[in-house]
């Protein structure tokens, strides 16, 4: 089977779906490749590196759509491009299938099979695959090294001779996966770093990356089940916006990462906040492509505010280091898709089915709902029982607690009665020193560590040999008496473990040290 | 030289105390040793008090037998290995089941007690009789664990369709025959008393025999138990309360033991000692293993290791077999020097004795305080950077948290995966003692180093080294 690797058109797309590294992964996988000429340049690849991990380096556009089974692409074909493609090809791209379904119709007239690699679900299983996720790292880190070189400050406190520094404070919107690795980032460059989510799930993620959660005093959860938020009521959001001005006062680089599939990114850094910060400061608006989470970002573009606010609104995606990675992500679905050897598209699959747009000329969008948040789905899976059933079946279990309680009660209360009535009083004496000193034990034990239970056994071994004190009470004077043979072996081998059982408890606790 | 029987009470209560503190001193490391001397002294006023006592004769014997056994267990207690611990505790407890049995015995031939009339005489043959049994059964179940965890009895669960019918029904024989032989005049009954010692002697046997060596913590801890309650009936039978208060003492703690460790395994008590834990999972079909296995080799490792900031070792039997905890701990002191966070976690019952792995690492000098438990190290796991499990497999099953079908399911574990890194050092892929297969080794961030523990770590350390 044949993979063609197209040149990206758009001036913009600096990224190629793939590198020498994952030609050679591709051949492995038992695919001929072939790449366009200077189809890497802008990702820092050249055509020479790309011949000797084994591609075939092909002149025009029109031989890869015409000539490959597998098209693998970076950004969303435009119409002419779509209109090269041969019938039945595989497309693996981003498409954006929610914003372009015009382009998902001509796909389809085309009898195009093509899979959005942005539509692949976020389940545990496709991680391997998630390009959003892939990409968003980079955008993470890279929001950051640009928010610090717009700043033009240390982002690190710093006490020197010449005076000290202030460490910069950072404020992060959202806290997927671009929002955790910005978070990261800025925080080993020495910054103190917030964070708000609305998600009351992600504080913990938040707080692991060495930010501070911010949160508002309304209870309310965003999360949802396809691991993405809602959108927040009212009152939630003038308290949010509240936080925010709060925050604006004092932030110097804000990072926004809020992204809602399918529609335009949420205004959430409105314009009086732009406003009330200071001057010098810097927004990171990574959400720019889809109208920006900030009031004044310009897609494409830097610019500083009259207030000198710079709002960066344009990132370099560090096209070689993505081109990588999302060559391995796509590598990582062709091999989920049977490689070469036994390549299928299974609709069956719950990657393929959702992510495969457009398949024998059929649009396949919007795909099924698959639940991913942690909370809201796999939890429950684990434990059957609802809250309220758990409830029934406690009471029913201290009802019955309690009936077996009194019911033992009674027995051992009947059994006490008959062994007073019976047995001779010496034997109850022996038998309250013994039921008390069954409690004595069960008592002393309950709080021993774990890591003293080996000693603890050998010393109970040991001072079980106080059986020895049966045998002393047996021996005669004359050896020859089968009482007295007994006894001399009994104490024997009583003594043995005594000796025996406090040696080796002693050697023990002499290795225990601090 | 005798001393009245207030006086030798009055010891007695003394050595009493003395035990209780002797236990009670074992709840913490720092009081531990001060326990340990306090059963010492305990032992000896016990034991001088009674030899003093009135109706004692033979006193040559008794000075010989115990030099004798004196010389033997301090041999025994100084060779031993630590990693062969289990074995020794163990077949101390079939001594004293030994000695409950002889004195049990003894205490039947004992023309005194013969002297005892109506009820007070009935009560002390069932005494014999109880001690008896439970001595017997103490004594070959303990040497079956011995042999299990020495390797001399294959350590696989051996049972049989019909084990606990058989086991009833022996129970039932042994009851009759108690009834036969207290009915018997004088010592005639003492025909009935041998073979139902033989009976329990075999019940020992099967019980044993039917436990896998995966559960030996437990068993052990309830031989221990067994050995108290043993010398407690001989204090029936004797009439002598320090026997009952001690063996009470040694048979409730035991008791109470073995019940925290099923408690872990998340087994009940019953399904342990009758042997009906292995494969009654709640049902459904088991899970099929997803993903691949992975190996990585030393170097790889060792990098890996060299990348880390934190480090968590889990150890499992298998440490204990290859007696790698001496460069393990090398291993830890290296990387300790590189400023990494290395800490050790524990499952309950990891290895095959309680505490077993503490005292392993006692041994190589690890200080306790990087020694932690389960529940401390869990929280810890997501920000781990390496996870490093050590002949351990059913202690970091997934599966008893998420399979409902596995037989360990619901049994705390260390939850290894949650860490950026698993490494598994295994000899092969063999499930564990559950016979679980384990989801673990099938993570994507799980890599598995085969080859024996401590060869292992050595090539590890030098690779560390380079």
């Amino acid at each position: 089977m044949k993979v063609g690797i197209p040149a990206e058109i758009s001036s913009n797309e600096l990224r190629v779906a793939a590198t020498p590294k994952t030609v050679k992964r591709l051949q492995k996988q038992g695919f001929e490749v072939q790449i366009q000429k200077g189809a890497g340049t802008k990702a820092n690849f050249s055509d020479k590196e790309f011949e000797e991990a084994g591609a075939k380096i092909v002149n025009s556009a029109a031989d890869i759509y015409g000539n490959s089974d597998i098209v693998l692409k970076v950004k969303e074909p435009s119409v002419e491009e779509v209109g090269m493609m041969k019938e039945g090809l595989v497309l693996l791209s981003y498409l954006w299938p929610a914003q372009n379904q015009d382009l998902l119709k001509t796909l389809a007239d085309k009898k195009v099979n093509a899979i959005a690699m942005d539509a692949i679900p976020r389940i545990s299983r496709a991680q391997k695959m998630d390009v959003l996720s892939s990409m968003a790292n980079i955008a993470g880190y890279r929001a950051v090294i640009e928010g610090s070189y717009h700043f033009g400050r240390f982002l690190n406190g710093q006490i020197t001779a010449a005076g000290k520094v202030e460490p910069a404070k950072v404020l992060v919107i959202g806290a997927g996966v671009a929002g955790l690795a910005a978070i990261g980032a800025a925080n080993s460059l020495g910054a103190i770093v917030r964070a708000f989510d609305t998600r009351k799930e992600v504080a913990e993620q938040i707080e692991s990356m060495g930010a501070q959660f911010l949160t508002v005093e309304i209870e309310e959860d965003g999360a949802t089940s396809s691991g993405y938020s809602k959108e927040m009521s009212k009152e939630f959001i003038e308290a949010e916006m509240k936080l925010f001005l709060e925050q604006a006062k004092e932030v110097d680089i804000v990072i926004t990462t809020a992204q809602i599939p399918g529609r335009p990114a949420p205004k959430l850094w409105l314009d009086y906040h732009v406003d009330a910060m200071k001057p010098g400061s810097v927004i990171v608006d990574l959400a720019a492509s889809t109208g920006g989470n900030c009031a004044y970002t310009k897609n494409g573009e830097v610019f500083t505010t009259n207030n000198g606010v710079t709002i960066v609104g344009k990132l370099s995606q560090l096209p070689s280091q993505a081109s990588q990675l999302y060559g391995n992500n796509l590598c990582h679905l062709l091999d989920d898709m049977g490689k070469a050897e036994k390549w299928k598209i299974d609709m069956e699959d719950a990657v393929v089915s959702r992510a495969m747009v457009t398949h024998n000329g059929k649009i396949n969008w919007p795909p099924a709902p698959l639940p991913v948040s942690p909370t809201a789905g796999g939890a429950k899976k684990v434990v059957p029982p609802t809250a309220e059933e758990l409830k029934i079946s406690d009471a029913e279990k201290s009802k019955k607690a309690t009936t077996s309680m009194l019911i033992s009660l009674a027995v051992v209360g009947a059994l006490l009665f008959l062994v007073g009535k019976f047995a001779p009083a010496e034997f109850i004496q022996h038998f309250t020193v013994f039921i008390l000193a069954v409690f004595v034990g069960w008592q002393l034990i309950t709080n021993v560590a774990h890591s003293l239970h080996t000693p603890l056994m050998a010393v109970t071994n040991a001072i079980s040999g106080i059986i020895v004190v049966g045998g002393l009470l047996q021996t005669t004077n004359d050896i020859m008496s089968p009482m007295t043979i007994l006894a001399f072996i009994a104490i024997l081998v009583a003594s043995i473990n005594i000796v025996g059982g406090f040696v080796v408890t002693h050697r023990m606790l002499k290795m225990f040290k601090k | 030289m005798f001393i009245v029987k207030e006086i030798q009470t009055a010891a007695y209560l003394f050595a009493s105390i003395l035990f209780i503190l002797s236990l009670g001193g074992l709840s913490s490391q720092e009081s531990a040793k001060r326990g340990v001397v306090y059963g010492i002294i305990g032992m000896i006023v016990a034991i001088i008090a009674t030899v003093l006592g009135q109706g004692v004769a033979g006193h040559i014997y008794i000075i010989v037998a115990i030099a004798i056994a004196s010389v033997i267990g301090l041999l025994l207690a100084r060779k031993v290995e630590m990693t062969a611990m289990p074995q020794l505790v163990a077949i101390l407890h079939s001594f004293v089941g030994l000695a409950a049995v002889l004195v049990g015995f003894g205490s039947y031939l004992d023309p005194k007690s013969h002297e005892l009339q109506g009820a007070a005489h009935t009560i002390h043959l069932v005494e014999v009789f109880v001690g008896i049994f439970i001595g017997a059964i103490t004594f070959t179940g303990s040497i079956i664990a011995w042999g299990k965890l020495d390797g001399k009895v294959p350590s696989k669960p051996w049972s049989f369709k019909g084990l606990q019918t058989m086991n009833l029904l022996l129970l039932a024989a042994c009851t009759v025959l108690g009834v036969l032989y207290c009915k018997a005049e004088g010592t005639g009954g003492m025909l009935y008393l041998g073979i139902m010692t033989l009976i329990a002697s075999f019940i020992g046997v099967v019980l044993v025999m039917a436990i896998g060596g995966g559960d030996m913590p437990v068993v052990v801890s309830m031989l221990n138990s067994y050995s108290g309650w043993a010398a407690a009936a001989a204090g029936f039978m004797l009439g002598n309360d320090l026997l009952i208060v001690t063996g009470a003492l040694v048979g409730s703690s035991g008791a109470i033991l073995s019940m925290h460790m099923c408690h872990a395994m998340n087994r009940s008590f019953f399904s342990v000692i009758f042997a009906n834990g292995a494969g009654s999972g709640s049902g459904g079909e088991k899970k099929a293993m997803e993903g691949e296995v992975t190996a990585l080799n030393h170097e790889e490792v060792a990098a890996l290791l060299k990348e880390a900031k934190s480090v968590v070792i889990v150890p499992g039997y298998g440490m204990a077999v290859a007696k790698a905890q001496y460069p393990i701990y090398d291993m830890v002191q290296t990387l300790r020097k590189a400023n990494k966070k290395v800490r050790f976690a524990i499952h309950p019952v990891a290895g095959r004795l309680p505490g077993h792995m503490n005292v392993l690492l006692a041994e190589a000098n690890v200080p306790y305080d990087i020694v932690l438990e389960m529940d401390e190290i869990n929280e810890d796991m997501p920000e781990t950077d390496v996870v490093m499990v050590i002949g351990a497999n059913d202690v970091v099953n997934p599966g008893a948290q998420d399979d409902p079908a596995s037989s360990i399911y619901g049994m705390p574990v260390i939850e290894a995966w949650k860490a950026e890194k698993v490494i598994i050092m295994k000899r092969s892929m063999s499930a564990g003692y559950s016979g679980e297969d384990n989801p673990l080794f099938y993570k994507p961030n799980s890599e598995m180093l085969y080859g024996d523990a401590k060869a292992s770590v050595e090539k590890i350390m030098s690779f560390l080294k380079a």
